[in-house]
């Protein structure tokens, strides 16, 4: 029984195929290049995956059309523009510094700079609040613990 | 006072900022083909696919490319309202049958009626890259000149077509070719 169904089982795994693509590249400078270009283009379905690890159909498509101009001859920058020309910057997971991406780019660092400088001034204010004065007792009683402990020493 | 003015105030622009996230769609990507001359291409027609179709055939005329397939749930939603403008005989709308068997195509358009005037086949979507589709069904309105000058992703819902849609292709049928 259990060696049916094993058997079975095993069949059962020759129907299930991972959907693996194959690509033949004439050097392995090509397929580098494939390799990072698929890692640095965004998958427009599937908005925070890169066309790498993508499975949506639009993914495998520009993938092969990626592939299909590294074979042609084309840089990589032609590449690029020919995916910008078609989806815009949002193609990209590193777009370009322009007007429109400006706050994208800076955000972070602007957002860092207001967060010093808060704390900047919270520290400065509390260092000047927190010491009130001593009184002409406290500061008698101050300066004997200070002598005393000079003695000790 | 002050001391809890700065935290309130902080909260409140967040809220208005997340607030006013929460209303952009974030599957709206901008396409850069607005104001371009519309992507060439030459396919067969699903009806008569001994025929060929391509965006140069409707020059002089404003049309709408309507990118739909039969595997697509939410262009069923959609295609009430494209018979509907069909039938209004308002604006001509060529089909774009993206990534699809043709067989399946002609049944769905048997089922469910057909809005448009002719459908390209892309059954390997190339045109469909070329037009920087990525969420069917989306619907472009082409000018006269063949410029494409608005794009919509998703399912057209009446609002769109009325508040939108409409209101720009009449404009750009007034317009002298």
């Amino acid at each position: 029984m259990r060696r049916i169904l094993t058997t079975a089982l095993l069949f059962v795994s020759l129907l299930l195929q991972a959907g693996v693509e194959v690509q033949h590249f004439d050097t392995p400078e090509q397929e580098a290049r494939y390799k990072t270009l698929i890692n640095e283009l965004r998958c427009l379905v599937c908005q925070n995956q890169n066309l790498a690890d993508s499975n949506a159909e639009l993914a495998q498509d520009l993938r092969r059309q990626t592939y299909e101009m590294i074979i042609k001859g084309d840089a990589d920058e032609e590449i690029v523009g020919y995916m910008v020309a078609r989806y815009g910057d949002f193609v990209l997971y590193r777009p370009p510094f322009k007007r429109s991406t400006a706050l994208l780019w800076a955000g972070p660092f602007i957002l860092l700079f207001i967060g010093l400088t808060i704390v900047f001034l919270f520290i400065r204010r509390r260092n000047r609040e927190d010491v009130p004065p001593l009184s002409e007792a406290q500061r008698q009683r101050t300066r004997r613990l200070l002598e005393a402990g000079d003695k000790d020493q | 006072m002050t001391r809890y003015l700065l935290p309130l105030g902080i909260f409140i622009g967040l809220v208005v900022l997340l607030a006013a996230g929460l209303t952009l769609n974030p599957r709206y990507v901008p396409s850069p083909l607005i104001d371009k001359p519309a992507p060439v291409f030459s396919l067969p027609q699903l009806h008569r696919p001994d025929q060929s179709i391509s965006p140069a055939d409707m020059l002089g005329k404003v049309w709408l490319l309507n990118v739909w397939a039969s595997w697509c749930v939410a262009c069923r939603a959609e295609h009430p309202l494209m018979n509907e403008l069909a039938r209004s005989g308002e604006v001509a709308i060529i089909g774009l049958n993206y990534k699809d068997r043709p067989e399946a195509a002609l049944q769905w358009l048997r089922q469910l009626d057909n809005p448009y005037r002719i459908s390209a086949v892309d059954e390997a979507g190339r045109a469909g890259i070329d037009w920087g589709v990525y969420g069917v069904p989306e619907t472009f309105v082409v000018d006269k000149q063949g410029i494409i000058r608005y794009k919509h992703v998703g399912p057209v819902e009446k609002k769109d077509l009325e508040e939108t849609i409409l209101p720009l292709v009449r404009q750009l049928v007034q317009k002298p070719a």
